[in-house]
């Protein structure tokens, strides 16, 4: 949609302008406080790196991230690549096996969060399953690997059928296709779908809050913490900068990639 | 059952031979890709499929002092009954309501601009607006508390411009809808903005052309058309913002108990399941009641597109 405008009013710019002030403002506080010597949210006393250093030695703090970063590399490696397969098996079925197996997928994603922690916690209370790393993981796979599915799915869907039908004729073995002709294929959605699961399994609170027992991620341990420092700053600041820097590198990547293609043709 | 019939003498049971033989005839390779998704179909049956079987089973179930389990309807009594229930029910609904309203309002007017833009600026907003979501959601929250306390930046600057005293905005409406129309305004901005962009630029221009004004082509073109994106924008910001755990916890001061809130505290502190698989049941409901209402404007819309 767009409309040819007679006259340029500033009021919408200066309307996005503002939206952009709003959603980067918070961040923007976290990360100057980072670097206060003192305490205080007010003044800016003068530049310390104190709370970083404070934060490297706070051994709760470290063993949460840890935590983290284990969980969500575990379960992205187990969503994308069962949900992968998943989505080229869903692919080949008949219409009314499939849009009811996509329908069922989206209902974790269209769940709110807390009944689908609900139920899993019921689940493992149930099975009499301790909570901990293996439920928090298994929670973090049943939540991530439907948006691995509705992120490989179309692609798959937009494959020329014909390559998948010529390999097998030529003799190819099904994991053989699989493996030389669809992966490279969806190659690119598969990695988008893995940070996706990533980000979502990094983030995640209250489904692990619910399935972890005593086990600690950032998240539980934020939402679970007495007083505010500003080591929270420190590590918002950390965090914030990993993330500036993968989308500036997937950005710069897929500008190549355009760029690249546009040269070939 | 097998096991016996496979012991009993004179060989395997015809029955028996009949399945080994379907499960070892010769596969197409179609077939075999279909085999690829069982740890899917597993995962989906044991985690997903199961686990909203028991929320329903422990809802509508009690647990006996024999061990034995009635069918009850007393959980979801006991919520209506519930000290405070008014209370829960009222400020989930209120504090969603207003924060839906408020995200519609700044974000419809967000995409609308937006669309007016060239494509690669379009999507450098559409990315600036949503990539606050990759910080983590307590984060994001903590930021707003550290800003909206006595002692944050707000007041003071508040104190330097008007000379006024401090004010604590925690613990008020103002500042738990703040945190939530933060937290969740990317996810009304971009199906709103999805669905603007999509609108055929002829029928706006034919309203035009055809010398309706402005206002009324917007509000009889493209508002119409634009509703299925705000209804998918309300449905991803109405149930979540009213089942948040973070947003009270942090901007709340503890005034503010939500449904999310609630089942928490039954499900975590108190180990009542029963009493709180009943409140999720009813959130799945109100959840369900909101889906198939936009389905049905979907389904108007498409139909109307297809006359």
């Amino acid at each position: 949609m767009k409309i040819k405008k007679t006259r340029k009013f500033n009021f919408s710019v200066i309307y996005v302008i503002l939206v952009l002030i709003f959603c980067y403002a918070p961040i923007l506080s976290l990360v100057i406080f980072s670097f206060n010597s003192d305490r205080s949210l007010t003044n800016f006393q003068s530049f310390s790196l104190i709370w970083y250093d404070k934060l490297f030695n706070d051994g709760q703090v470290m063993t949460a991230v840890l935590n983290t970063i284990f969980v969500a590399v575990v379960a992205t490696l187990v969503s994308t690549v069962l949900g992968t397969l998943a989505a080229i098996a869903i692919s080949r079925m008949k219409k009314v096996m499939r849009d009811g197996l996509l329908n069922l997928n989206n209902l974790p994603m269209i769940n709110p969060e807390i009944v689908t922690a609900v139920s899993l916690l019921l689940l493992f209370l149930s099975l009499g399953i301790g909570q901990g790393y293996l439920t928090m993981i298994l929670a973090h796979i049943t939540f991530t690997i439907p948006y691995v599915i509705v992120t490989v799915y179309p692609k798959l869907r937009e494959m020329d059928e014909n390559m998948v039908e010529a390999s097998l004729d030529l003799g190819a073995t099904p994991l053989g296709t699989i493996w030389h002709i669809i992966i490279p294929n969806i190659k690119t959605v598969i990695i988008s779908a893995a940070s996706l699961c990533f980000t979502l399994s990094f983030d995640d609170f209250v489904i692990s809050y619910f399935t972890a027992g005593t086990v600690n991620n950032i998240s539980i341990y934020l939402y679970t913490l007495r007083r505010l420092e500003p080591t929270i700053n420190a590590l918002s600041t950390i965090i914030i900068t990993g993330i500036i820097i993968v989308l500036v590198l997937s950005n710069t990547i897929k500008h190549k990639k355009v760029n690249d293609n546009e040269d070939e043709d | 059952m097998i096991g016996t019939v496979k012991k009993a003498p004179g060989g395997r049971s015809p029955l028996l031979k009949q399945i080994k033989a379907y499960i070892k005839r010769p596969k197409t390779a179609l077939e075999r890709f279909k085999l690829l998704g069982i740890p899917y179909y597993l995962i989906l049956l044991v985690l997903v499929i199961i686990p909203m079987i028991l929320i329903l089973f422990y809802a509508i179930t009690t647990p006996n002092k024999d061990d034995a389990i009635l069918l009850t309807l007393n959980n979801f009594i006991a919520f209506f009954q519930e000290e405070g229930f008014v209370g829960v029910l009222w400020d989930s609904i209120r504090i969603s309501g207003i924060t839906t309203i408020v995200t519609l309002l700044i974000a419809y007017p967000l995409a609308y601009i937006i669309c007016d833009y060239k494509l690669k600026k379009q999507a450098l907003i559409i990315l600036l607006v949503s990539a606050p979501m990759w910080v983590n959601m307590l984060l994001r929250t903590i930021a707003w508390k550290q800003i909206l306390s006595t002692a944050g930046p707000l007041n003071a600057a508040l104190g330097w411009l008007f000379g006024m005293e401090p004010i604590n905005f925690l613990g008020t409406d103002f500042a738990v809808v703040l945190g939530m129309v933060y937290i969740f305004l990317p996810f009304m901005v971009i199906p709103i903005y999805n669905n603007l962009s999509k609108i055929d630029n002829r029928l706006i221009e034919a309203s035009l052309d055809l010398g309706a004004s402005r206002k009324y082509t917007f509000f009889k073109v493209t508002l119409p058309l634009s509703l299925p994106g705000v209804l998918s924008g309300v449905t991803m910001v109405l149930l979540p913002s009213a089942t948040t755990l973070v947003v009270p916890r942090f901007l709340g001061e503890g005034r503010y108990f939500l449904i999310g809130n609630l089942i928490e505290q039954k499900f975590l502190k108190s180990g009542l399941w029963n009493y709180g698989a009943a409140i999720s049941i009813i959130l799945v409901v109100v959840l369900f009641i909101i889906l198939f209402l936009t389905k049905k404007v979907d389904r108007f819309h498409k139909d109307e597109e297809d006359d």
